[in-house]
């Protein structure tokens, strides 16, 4: 972007939330079930029908709230969104306009410059829109197929301020909201399943100007990845157009992640006209101070908390605290880790090494991992008593990690015991320098590095178990003497 | 006065179509309804707080709990085609 431009970017976040049954009837929520097999007269829309509000919906809803530094509205009410399309039975979708639960808050990120807050103006509670596949190819089909399962799934549209100032801080916040939405628990976040939807409205103004410029609405980015480069792209095709002293047309576009591009949607903007009005079915909320008190005593600690904690209680560097805080499971990981073995940075680097790298070639959910926090602090002991080498603890973390037998256990079963019988070592030590006067000579000489070639050799003959230090001093003490 | 192109766009947003003679019908009819609205609202409801529900009733609650959803079957009756479990419905262009 050049320096004459700045962009101003807003982002709509729609997130699932993780309750068992739908936001107005008892159907469930579960992804993947066959289509229509999740529907009753309520969510489908049938006259006569009597929607009734999910408690946990608001009990989440607040939970996201307070965790994104929100207030709670003790008022606030349901109204109709007017509109007719298939996926949406009633014709219109039951949403929060003028009293939304939460209101004024806001998100921290980090930035190049350093920390920055992200505003967002509000949270308001809604229910989702049903499926809808058309026939054959989208621009032949003539008809259109509906599943209703996902209508009256509840969500909550997290709307920020426009604070984002680059496609980079767009990502930012994005990843921070989705680890603060799944350390408390209120959502799974997958994009995959639709579990968490954005959608971009983007300006560029010239430097210095007050008013925003045109802005243009991004749809259809289903990675923070494809938001971040939908919101690049648009904004430099904006830029051309102003420089060529064109005008930006306020519009839907979608990206189109084949083309890399936005493509305008080319809906009538003008007909978008929702009439909101009270459902007059849903009785206004009033939620109370204790409800509020009552939740925020029950959130978790947030991730930056955790972050900032495990810098100052366990003395680690900053970015070992931001990788092991990534998620509370691995976080939760490490700390049980560590009441067992108390050099955390020791802890940090295996979860952040060969932990970290199994999980992933294994494609393994922390929950599924067999090693328990004690067998990798087991483990950790064993080195320090000797019993084991850390070239040899390789294997058996790798061994502790694949089946969750304890480490003792791999120690014994393997034969993976340190050699540290000074009888023993000095027999092989004698066998390697025996073999290998040429390097005996040049030791002799001076060359005190090729003292780690011996070293190596006896490793090799004991398959990594001699004990290193001390193959190390029994080669110097013979070389001296012979 | 209404005139024709509020009841067009009236019934534009209702998604229903109207021959000329019954736009000038409607736009009648709607003018006299606009007028009783217009008569409430010399009542003078200064220190009124707006009435939005009939019943003052709030916080009305379920639990969060998954009863059996309706046999699809049941479900498809209402369907103007089906295909495959799903409403076939005719295909809409735009949002
Ligand atoms: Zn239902």
């Amino acid at each position: 972007m050049s320096r004459k431009y700045e962009t101003i970017i807003g982002l709509e976040v729609h997130v699932q939330l993780a309750t068992e049954s739908k936001i107005f009837c008892n159907c469930s929520t579960d992804f993947g079930a066959e289509p229509n097999k999740h529907t009753c007269p309520v969510c489908l829309g049938l006259p006569g029908t009597l929607p009734v509000l999910n408690k946990k919906v608001v009990d989440y809803a607040i939970m996201a709230g307070l965790a994104l530094n929100c207030n709670i509205n003790s008022y606030s009410k349901f109204d109709r969104k007017n509109y007719f399309y298939p996926d949406l039975p009633k014709a219109y979708q039951i949403s929060q306009s003028d009293y939304p639960i939460c209101e004024n808050g806001y998100i921290e990120i980090d930035t190049e410059e350093g920390t920055k807050k992200i505003g967002i103006t509000r949270i308001h509670m809604e229910e989702d829109a049903g499926k809808l596949v058309h026939e054959g190819s989208i621009d032949q089909a003539t008809a259109s197929l509906v599943d209703y399962n996902r209508t009256g799934i509840p969500l909550i549209e997290i709307v920020s301020a426009p604070d984002i100032r680059t496609p980079s801080e767009a990502r930012a916040y994005l990843t921070q909201l989705k680890q603060i939405l799944q350390y408390i628990g209120v959502s799974d976040c997958n994009m995959e399943e639709g579990s968490l939807r954005c959608d971009a409205n983007v300006s560029i103004r010239p430097v210095g100007q007050k008013e925003f410029g045109t802005k243009t609405e991004l749809k259809n980015m289903n990675s923070f990845r494809a938001v971040e480069r939908a919101l690049e792209y648009e904004v430099e095709r904006q830029r051309k157009i102003l420089e060529e002293g064109g005008e930006i047309i306020q519009e839907t576009r979608t990206w189109d992640e084949s083309l890399n591009k936005t493509i305008s949607m080319r809906t009538k903007e003008e007909a978008a006209d929702y009439r909101y009005f009270p459902d007059p079915n849903l009785p206004p909320l009033n939620v109370d101070r204790d409800w509020v008190e009552r939740i925020k005593s029950s959130l978790p600690e947030l991730p930056r908390e955790k972050r900032e904690r495990f810098v100052r209680e366990y003395a680690l560097p900053e970015y070992d605290a931001g990788v092991l805080t990534d998620s509370r499971e691995l976080a939760d990981y490490f700390e049980a880790c560590v009441k067992e073995y108390s050099d955390a940075k020791a802890v940090s680097n295996w979860i952040m090494g060969d932990f970290l790298r199994l999980l992933k070639e294994e494609n393994l959910e922390i929950a599924e991992v067999k090693m328990t926090p004690a067998h990798l602090s087991g483990m950790l002991k064993l080195m320090d008593e000797g019993v084991i080498s850390s070239k040899i603890a390789k294997t058996v973390f790798e061994e502790m990690f694949k089946t969750g037998k304890a480490p003792e256990q791999i120690v014994e079963e393997k034969g993976l015991k340190q050699i540290s019988d000074a009888g023993q070592l000095e027999e092989i030590v004698l066998k390697v320098i025996e073999a290998n006067p040429s390097v005996v000579e040049d030791i002799k000489s001076g060359k005190d590095k090729a003292i780690g070639f011996l070293v190596g050799q006896v490793m090799k003959e004991t398959r990594g178990k001699a004990n290193p230090g001390m193959v190390n001093q029994i080669i110097r003490e013979k070389i001296e003497s012979l | 006065m209404l005139e024709k192109k509020d009841i067009e766009r009236i019934a534009d947003l209702a998604s229903i179509k109207l021959s000329d003679s019954e736009a000038e019908k409607f736009a009648g009819q709607l003018d006299g309804i606009l007028q009783y609205v217009d008569k409430i609202k010399e009542v003078d409801t200064e220190d009124l707080k707006p009435t939005l529900y009939p019943v003052s009733l709030e916080n009305i609650f379920r639990e969060d709990e998954v009863r059996p959803s309706l046999d699809r079957e049941k479900v498809l009756t209402n369907a103007p085609e089906e295909k495959d479990g799903q409403f076939r419905v005719p295909r809409i262009m735009g949002e």
